[in-house]
């Protein structure tokens, strides 16, 4: 069994207009920045993500939605990024905001094959529109639904051709939890390694939730604000 | 006298952080938020242990990196790289929101736009303002063991912040207990709010002046002692 492809291109053959995608990362932390650029030159448009935010207006997910290419986003944080803030506004682009929480505990259900659970997040705030209510042991809590994509965009820090992975440090974040949550799974890692060379009790994501991984290459890795630390 | 002066020296969200870095005690997990709150971590005392947490998923967050020490897979929740410390453990997201959400965390402390006499919080966004999102907060809110708002006790153009009922879009319902600001500390009570210490020179009257909502005085009002 081996899941590696060669590249970012041929990895997103499957990915068409339209699609829904999750894409993990934390601000520009841990971003799937060859699979997203590889979107971008496809020509890939109308697709429906999902990602905690979206960061910076001209790196990744911020790219696709300054060039016009996303039709719908889901996230917690848009983040400061005018340019969406432009199309949201405008209309051109439908946004729904999740908690952050409930956002990962969905993706979780979806992965999981849970349809739907209760949160205490959000409830009586203007994000409990039109969502049912039920009170358990006194307590009033909010029904949502399990979200799945198309395809999930994951960056990892090491993987096999079997497709386990190996994140680092913060860029772990939502990864782990989307990879089990969409038909068509493709990771893209810094170092692609052999088969039985990961520490068994050191993977964090079991291949069987992979279908294709690629070794990327050229990563930013940028950072969104630095505020550094002065020697004495 | 000279605590006074040092006091009235200093910036109000340093006044603000300082305060609420004397609700920690050794062995507390704690999310702080963005803005003052983050700020606390500086004022927690030598030698106390208490495990700050990042939503994006970190526990044992360390001080800003010096030049050579910048990692940008090691970010806090403010998109900011930071350092590890001795105990530090890195986790999901999905597990970041299980201790959040699910009880674990012994304090919160965020940033407040309105506070009300329930203890209703509004801070994540304003009407007709910008498209704004709102991260973890409802999140923190809804599980912490204690919610303590830190922020100025009035707006910039002098309006209070402590109302009667919340107007702003709101964060979470009765979730808060304490709100700490330059001027007061006030507990959230199921009776309403009571004045539990005024800042140096600062009287009751003049606390109630600048707040929309009813405060009761408690019985032992103390002093901010900085």
């Amino acid at each position: 069994m081996d899941k590696r492809v060669a590249n970012a291109d041929t990895a997103i053959e499957k990915v068409t207009d339209g699609a829904t995608i999750l894409m993990g990362g934390f601000g520009t932390c841990g971003n799937p920045e060859n699979l997203i650029a590889a979107v971008m030159r496809k020509g890939l448009k109308n697709l429906t993500c999902v990602s905690n935010n979206v960061g910076m207006a001209d790196f990744g997910l911020g790219l696709l939605v300054s060039e016009g290419r996303v039709k719908k986003l889901i996230c917690s944080f848009p983040g400061l990024n005018k340019s969406c803030e432009q199309r949201v506004l405008n209309g051109e682009v439908e946004i729904e905001i999740n908690p952050q929480g409930t956002l990962v505990e969905r993706l979780r259900a979806g992965g999981a094959g849970i349809p739907a659970f209760y949160t205490p997040t959000a409830v009586g705030t203007v994000l409990a529109e039109g969502k049912e209510v039920r009170e358990f042991d006194g307590q009033k809590y909010l029904l949502e639904r399990a979200l799945r994509g198309n395809f999930a965009f994951i960056k990892a820090w090491k993987g096999d051709r079997w497709g386990n992975l190996v994140y680092r440090k913060t860029a772990r974040n939502f990864h782990p939890t989307m990879a089990t949550a969409a038909d068509y799974v493709i990771a893209e890692v810094e170092e692609l390694v052999e088969l039985g060379s990961l520490d068994p009790d050191s993977i964090h994501t079991p291949g069987i939730f992979v279908d294709a991984i690629f070794q990327g290459t050229k990563y930013e890795k940028k950072i969104e604000k630095l505020v550094l630390r002065k020697r004495a | 006298m000279a605590q006074a002066k040092m006091a009235q020296a200093m910036d109000p969200k340093e006044k603000i952080a300082r305060r609420v870095a004397q609700e920690m005690r050794d062995g507390y997990y704690v999310n702080l938020g963005v803005g003052i709150p983050v700020m606390v971590a500086d004022y927690i005392p030598e030698g106390m242990e208490v495990v700050l947490e990042a939503e994006n998923g970190m526990l044992g967050i360390g001080p800003y990196p010096y030049e050579d020490q910048v990692d940008p897979d090691l970010i806090n929740a403010a998109k900011e790289p930071v350092t590890e410390i001795p105990g530090t453990s890195y986790f999901t997201s999905a597990d970041s929101f299980t201790m959040i959400r699910g009880g674990h965390m012994d304090v919160t402390v965020l940033g407040g736009m309105e506070v009300d006499e329930k203890g209703n919080l509004a801070n994540w966004t304003v009407p007709g303002k910008k498209l704004r999102g709102v991260g973890g907060a409802m999140d923190l809110v809804s599980g912490a063991r204690r919610v303590i708002i830190a922020m100025e006790h009035t707006t910039k153009d002098g309006q209070p912040k402590i109302v009667k009922g919340c107007t702003l879009p709101l964060t979470g319902i009765e979730v808060v207990d304490l709100i700490v600001t330059e001027l007061a500390v006030i507990e959230v009570t199921p009776q309403g709010l009571v004045l539990r210490e005024v800042a140096p020179g600062v009287t009751p009257e003049a606390v109630q002046k600048v707040t929309e909502a009813k405060l009761r005085v408690a019985e032992n009002l103390k002093t901010i002692s900085l």
